[in-house]
């Protein structure tokens, strides 16, 4: 039982410092790091983020977990995660990499062909060309094999139709992989089929949505006539569904391993600084209380993500466990920047970074606060998953899984 | 970074488990709280002899020697079983501050004796409401006479010797006193949780001597309570993880409206709150052991996160239990309240959650 680095984790730690400081400016110790769902990023951001993966790549300091091979260094979890946190110390360009290296590598390396590891698997580490996700659809979210893009083959191509949403990053992205139906007469999950499309396609528009705290991190993709090679297909056809696993069981690893705890320093600092009673707010029990809650949950979920991340270095594999620190810190996150907002007083009402506390870093934490707990699973899929694949507890009832999908009752269109 | 419990500590642990699931079944705990005996003295003796008592004792005390990675597996395990005995009182609080401030004549005395089973100690503390830590405190101890009133003591009306805070001159101090010896008066009290007992105890010029430095009592009991927590919190979480185990298991086999309760999303999510809020607190328990077992600087802080941690789980597991168990959870013959009591017990044992975490913003505070 030991919390510290071992001597050659904290001998990795200081390599990676000593290459990080060669190439980048370190972050103000008091400064966070932007929020995943923040501004759209602009084409010299981009530019800027392909070159330091390019710096990465050429030096023995990209994507570390994957093999050899593939550009990567073959190092285990643990030292992605120091590289991690000490790269969270500098100012780093936009990360623009998470679901192509965290997700769609690891699915390509699963599922793909000799062929198509070699044509795509190393140029994604080196990351000139961006990869996004092509999964939900309007009427497919939580139930994502719900989805209705269809694929229909024709020749030695298939034509896929149909709308993906909230598809992170689809603006800037070369690649993307999508997951369609292609036989509407199998049950739900036995009809899908996992493609991998070239998003200059012609037939693919990309529209970012504006989401409630005004940025557009996200879009809408909509696919008419889309031609796909066969060589393109990933998984057997009707296998799409095992695929998508895979992406996804990565999914919430990438997810899991994050905290959010930089932000409770923040916190008291502003009760500090935020009047109540006639009197600091710190001094104020009730602020007082709340506070130690929030720093117990906070704590504690970066605890239990260390015992996952010390269970994967000795060779474990990712559990379902890795919901709790989704399921418990994605509400936290909303709960804390409401408190502080409230601390703030009336000022709190207003989103102005020269009038309002910490340059209103709580306004723009609480409005894009809600993204967090529908993406990458909503609080619900992730306590199911918890009771269902933790606890043994019964599945939910589904009146959809055998019948052919054609069958399934759909309800009325959703406002668009 | 390696949060792995060693093999040989996860065996110590799975020995713990098997004695206690023959020899402290629920219906053990039922048999005290429903008698009036305040303990199992087949028990004790049992725990006695299986080394646990003095696990975190060096060997020439009359200890086993283990340290405190393996004393809080075996806290785990005594949570689990509910078990009906004073092992906190005796092992978390007066053997932990023989060991940390007694001289070594002090060690010499006690801690075989404690180690064996044979003397159970108590921590005398609170006097009444309020805070615990850095609460009132007119007991007064002068020219080695111990006089005062000290309530609730858990354990006081068992033990054989009691650890008491008292006031010393201008400051405070730790007092051992012998509980069989003259001038104390001890009245047992009755206890929201009947496994454990709890007493008044009254000192009237009863004879003592100082624990640890005269007129440092305040901090050492402060530096006690930090100690004891880390423990307190492993034996909290088996209880909560225990009351999870056999709800769950109810509401498997309970049927209603034609399906197991347990499938209705309402109770799924809940459970796992449950089990989310019991991993956050072993979570914590592993950090604050480690803290404890190496005397990290981070202890103090980290004490405080699995104090309320543990406490606010196992308050809930056993609340949640109740609730799912529908109309039989409220009644004499389940279990469940067996958990309800001893959850608010040691959830108040020592200091309540809200006294930790204010303590914890003054120690945040601190070191900012």
């Amino acid at each position: 039982m030991d919390f510290d680095d071992t001597p050659q984790e904290a001998e990795f730690r200081a390599r990676c410092r000593a290459f990080l400081e060669q190439h980048l400016e370190p972050l103000d110790p008091d400064e966070t790091s932007p929020n995943m769902l923040g501004e759209r990023e602009d084409d010299a951001a981009i530019q800027r983020a392909k070159d330091w993966q390019a710096t990465k790549f050429d030096n023995g300091w990209a994507v570390l977990t994957w093999p050899k091979e593939y550009g990567g260094q073959g190092m285990g979890r643990m030292e992605a995660v120091i590289w991690g946190q000490e790269e969270a110390k500098f100012k780093t360009p936009p990360a623009i990499y998470g679901i192509g290296h965290g997700m769609l590598g690891p699915t390509l390396m699963t599922h793909g062909s000799d062929e198509q590891k070699a044509q795509y698997v190393k140029e994604m580490a080196r990351g000139q060309e961006v990869w996004c996700q092509l999964f939900s659809e309007p009427a497919a979210g939580s139930d994502l094999a719900g989805l209705r893009t269809t694929a229909v083959r024709d020749g030695d191509e298939w034509v896929l139709n149909g709308q993906k949403i909230w598809s992170t990053g689809a603006h800037y992205c070369d690649w993307g992989m999508i997951v369609t139906r292609t036989d509407p007469n199998a049950a739900k999950h036995a009809g899908l089929t996992y493609f991998i499309v070239d998003m200059r396609s012609p037939g693919i528009e990309v529209r970012p949505i504006q989401q409630i705290n005004g940025a557009s991190g996200f879009n809408e993709v909509f696919f008419s006539d889309v031609r796909v090679p066969e060589g393109n297909r990933l998984g057997a056809e009707g296998n799409g569904w095992q695929v998508a696993i895979t992406t996804l069981m990565n999914e919430r690893v990438a997810i899991g391993a994050g905290g959010g705890g930089g932000r409770l320093k923040d916190l008291l600092t502003l009760a500090r600084e935020s009047r109540r009673g006639g009197r600091p707010a710190i001094e104020d029990a009730s602020v007082r209380q709340q506070i130690a809650d929030f720093w117990i949950t906070s704590k504690g979920l970066q605890y239990v993500g260390y015992r996952t991340l010390s269970a994967l270095s000795r060779g474990g594999t990712p559990g379902p466990e890795g919901a709790i620190g989704k399921a418990v810190g994605a509400p936290l996150g909303q709960q804390l920047a409401a408190f502080a907002i409230e601390l703030q007083g009336a000022m709190g009402a207003l989103n102005q970074d020269d009038l309002v506390p910490m340059e209103a870093m709580w306004q723009d934490a609480y409005l894009g606060s809600p993204g967090l707990r529908i993406a990458g699973g909503t609080d619900e899929i992730l306590k199911n998953i918890i009771a269902e694949r933790v606890l043994g507890l019964p599945p939910e009832m589904r009146v959809d899984k055998d019948k052919p999908f054609r069958d399934v009752p759909t309800g009325p269109p959703s406002k668009s | 970074m390696n949060l792995e419990f060693s093999e040989d500590q996860k065996f110590v642990q799975q020995t713990a488990r098997d004695y206690l699931s023959e020899h402290a079944s629920l219906e053990v705990c039922r048999a005290v709280l429903e008698s009036d005996r305040p303990y199992d003295p087949e028990l004790w003796k049992g725990v006695a002899e299986m080394g646990w008592l003095g696990a975190a004792v060096p060997e020439e005390y009359g200890g086993a020697g283990l340290g405190y990675l393996e004393l809080v597996l075996i806290a785990q395990e005594i949570g689990r079983a509910l078990a009906p005995i004073p092992f906190s009182s005796s092992v978390y609080l007066a053997t932990e501050a023989i060991l940390r401030f007694g001289s070594d004549a002090q060690k010499k005395a006690h801690l075989p004796r404690l180690a064996s089973g044979e003397l159970v100690g108590t921590f005398a503390m609170a006097e009444g409401g309020g805070d615990l830590d850095g609460g009132d405190c007119a007991t007064t101890f002068s020219g080695g006479k111990l006089s005062g009133t000290k309530i609730p003591v858990i354990d006081g009306d068992v033990a054989g010797l009691a650890v008491v805070l008292a006031k010393d001159g201008a400051g405070q101090s730790l007092v051992l006193v012998d509980l069989e010896s003259a001038g104390v008066t001890r009245t047992a009290l009755t206890s929201i949780d009947p496994s454990r007992s709890q007493a008044r105890i009254e000192f009237d010029g009863a004879a003592g001597e100082v624990l640890g430095t005269a007129g440092e009592g305040a901090a050492a009991a402060t530096a006690l309570l930090d100690r004891a927590a880390v423990m307190m919190g492993f034996e909290q979480v088996g209880g909560a993880e225990h009351a999870l185990e056999i709800t769950r298991e109810f509401t498997m086999g309970r049927y209603a409206f034609g399906r197991p309760v347990a499938s209705f999303q309402a109770l799924k999510h809940r459970m796992a709150d449950v089990y989310a809020k019991n991993q956050i607190a072993l979570s914590h328990g592993y950090y604050a052991a480690w803290a404890l077992s190496n005397d990290n600087e981070e202890l103090p802080a980290a004490a405080c996160g699995v104090r309320v941690a543990a406490s606010d789980a196992f308050r809930l597991a056993a609340e949640e239990m109740v609730q799912f168990h529908g109309g039989v959870g409220f009644t004499w013959e389940y279990d469940c309240h067996l958990f309800y009591r001893r959850a608010q017990l040691t959830s108040l044992a020592l200091g309540s959650p809200s006294e930790w975490r204010e303590k914890l913003i003054q120690r945040l505070e601190q070191a900012a």
